[in-house]
């Protein structure tokens, strides 16, 4: 009888927790349906010739194939390569300078801080139209130096095709510089004060300490911040859209706006998917190997 | 008040006398124009001047008259402030057929920004609560999940998210575009919330249990007060966030509810008229001026905030 009772008493396997459960919902549902889901319907969706609406019509490669030939997709790859590997350097570079600077115990950090930090606060959309404003040939930097008296300069990224990525370019930097020093500020105060005294009573040279000691124990932090540099990269499209709305010409295109005028404007969704799919399959290469070395190898973390 | 100013001073002589003892520390004292400090004070100062160069650039065009402009450079202060590029940009801008300015924008950012912040907030700290005190079954695979989602790039998953919405008949309205917001800051908001539940004293947790007290009551009588600095963290990071959306904005809203960004680069962007720079500055300071406050006003928080919200390892 009392073992009868017991048994009824206990809770369903399913109704422990519940509230964890409840309360956990709106996590599942993203995970599960937006997350893997809405990631393999476009999968799916990108073998198929779907135009104005998705149609279940599955052509093979077809998409990829058009996708490969279309210039305009091998421009924004280009764009994106070219911008890649520029921000890359000189965001990690510019940001470690600037941090070593503030690492030298100066007065104003917190001013200086602030000031570098700022634009970072501001949307991309803000941030591309204040540089269209002074990259204007007519009015901007280019007459400001031509009225200095240098009359055959010549500083007019926004309207040449050949250039126009680095006007972009420039403002992303001005944009994104500021997190860099941050996050690479943060690693250098990790760095146990001992090293540099070791290295002061060594004698070794300052940049020397950087950069056979200091460089090499921030491999995390780099990396880190390699990583969020270049997942944002991949993602660029409203820097592109405010700035020069992908002009002159189709010079400035970055995949992500590729996606948007297919799948929004074109109505040609099944170029859409195909490029988001291309865009997923970069991300992977850069986000696998380092999911790899971070968590990986047996090594946990969190 | 004599006793404390005798207690202070014998503090103070305390801190000198283990100085001493201690030896001296930090590097050895240079002179203010040494070549190392005119080196490192006249790089940061130079960077400092190109950071703000384009904000002051931005405040001195729009303060100026449009002849002022066309025959100035855009680095002179403005001969003659006017504040009516500002009045334009905010009442009379024109995008379309629409002349209403900017202010619409503004409250739509406004009327999108409240709710998400608030849900998407609300939503996740509960989940990270789960994740941190309450796990179950299967929890850490989803949260797995969601945190290499963050990683997806957002075109992948526009498309079939227009579709779930438009079955639940919220496309194109502001409730579509708060569900947006609420889904995709949920990756970093319930990282951030789990990793700060878990590191609470679960003595805490735990006497709360024994006193019988449930999920909810925990949450909102324990957690919660104990947590306010990281709520504030969350509500910087969200509210930059999703003032800054452009994205999301133009795909799930239609144009009657485009926030303020999007409504600006349609004005800045248009190609009818003449072009106004001036009214074009003074727009891009407004849609910038919700963020930038909260920058300035949170500091150091905005800092822990970012850095929480970049470094998702």
């Amino acid at each position: 009888m009392t073992g009868l009772t017991r048994g009824s008493v206990r809770p369903n396997q399913w109704l422990r927790n519940l509230n964890a459960k409840i309360a956990s919902i709106p996590m599942i549902l993203t995970a599960l349906v937006i997350f893997v889901g809405g990631t393999a319907w476009t999968v799916v969706y990108s073998f198929t010739n779907s135009k104005l609406l998705p149609r279940l019509k599955f052509v093979g490669l077809d998409q990829y194939e058009r996708l490969w030939e279309a210039p305009r997709w091998i421009i924004s790859i280009q764009n994106l390569a070219v911008f890649g590997f520029f921000s890359l350097i000189f965001s990690l570079v510019i940001g470690f300078v600037l941090a070593a600077l503030m690492d030298q115990k100066i007065r104003f950090e917190n001013t200086f801080r602030t000031i570098m930090l700022y634009p970072f606060a501001l949307s991309f959309i803000v941030t591309g139209l204040v540089w269209q404003w002074l990259l204007n040939p007519q009015y901007g930097i280019q007459s400001i130096v031509r009225s200095l008296g240098w009359e055959s300069f010549s500083f007019d990224p926004l309207y040449d095709s050949d250039i126009v990525i680095y006007g972009i370019l420039i403002a992303a930097l001005w944009q994104g510089t500021g997190l860099v020093m941050c996050l690479m500020l943060a690693g250098l105060r990790g760095i146990d004060e001992d090293i540099w005294k070791a290295a002061r009573v060594d004698g070794i040279p300052m940049w020397k300490t950087y950069v056979l000691i200091i460089i090499p124990m921030m491999r995390g932090v780099i990396i880190t911040t390699l990583v969020i540099i270049a997942s944002g990269i991949v993602k660029v499209y409203d820097l592109v859209v405010a700035q020069t709305s992908g002009g002159p010409g189709i010079a400035s295109e970055v995949p992500a706006k590729y996606v948007y005028d297919y799948m929004f404007l074109a109505q040609n969704l099944g170029q859409g998917f195909a490029a988001s799919t291309m865009m997923l399959l970069t991300v992977a290469i850069i986000i696998v190997p380092w999911a790899y070395l971070e968590f990986g190898g047996g090594r946990k973390r969190g | 008040m004599d006793n404390l100013a005798s207690k202070s001073a014998l503090k103070r002589h305390e801190a000198e006398d283990t100085r001493i003892k201690a030896g001296p520390r930090g590097s050895k004292p240079r002179s203010a124009l040494s070549r190392r400090n005119i080196i490192v004070y006249g790089t940061l100062i130079l960077v400092a001047v190109y950071y703000l160069l384009p904000l002051y650039v931005m405040i001195v065009t729009s303060l100026k008259g449009m002849p002022e402009i066309r025959v100035g450079n855009i680095f002179a202060p403005p001969l003659e402030i006017t504040f009516e590029p500002w009045v334009k940009a905010w009442a009379e801008a024109c995008t379309g057929l629409n002349c209403d300015g900017l202010s619409r924008g503004f409250w739509n950012s406004v009327r999108i920004t409240v709710p998400s912040v608030l849900i998407s907030i609300a939503v996740a700290s509960v989940n990270g609560y789960a994740l941190a005190n309450w796990r179950f079954k299967g929890a850490d695979l989803f949260f797995t999940i969601l945190i290499i989602g963050a990683f997806i790039p957002y075109q992948v998953m526009i498309y079939p998210i227009v579709i779930v919405l438009r079955e639940m008949g919220v496309y194109g309205t502001l409730t579509g575009l708060v569900i947006v917001h609420t889904i995709f800051g949920m990756p970093i908001l319930t990282l951030l919330f789990r990793n700060y539940f878990a590191g609470l004293p679960e003595e805490l947790f735990k006497a709360a249990r024994v006193d019988g007290a449930g999920f909810w009551t925990i949450y909102l009588k324990i957690m919660l007060p104990m947590s306010l600095p990281i709520f504030v963290v969350a509500m910087i990071l969200q509210v930059t966030g999703i003032w800054n959306d452009f994205l999301f904005g133009v795909v799930f809203t239609r144009p009657e509810y485009y926030p303020m960004t999007v409504q600006l680069n349609n004005i800045v962007n248009s190609v009818q008229g003449v072009k106004e720079y001036n009214v074009n500055m003074a727009a891009t300071i407004l849609t910038g001026l919700v963020p930038l406050t909260v920058y300035f006003v949170s500091g150091r928080l905005f800092v822990r905030g970012i850095a929480a919200g970049a470094v998702k390892g």
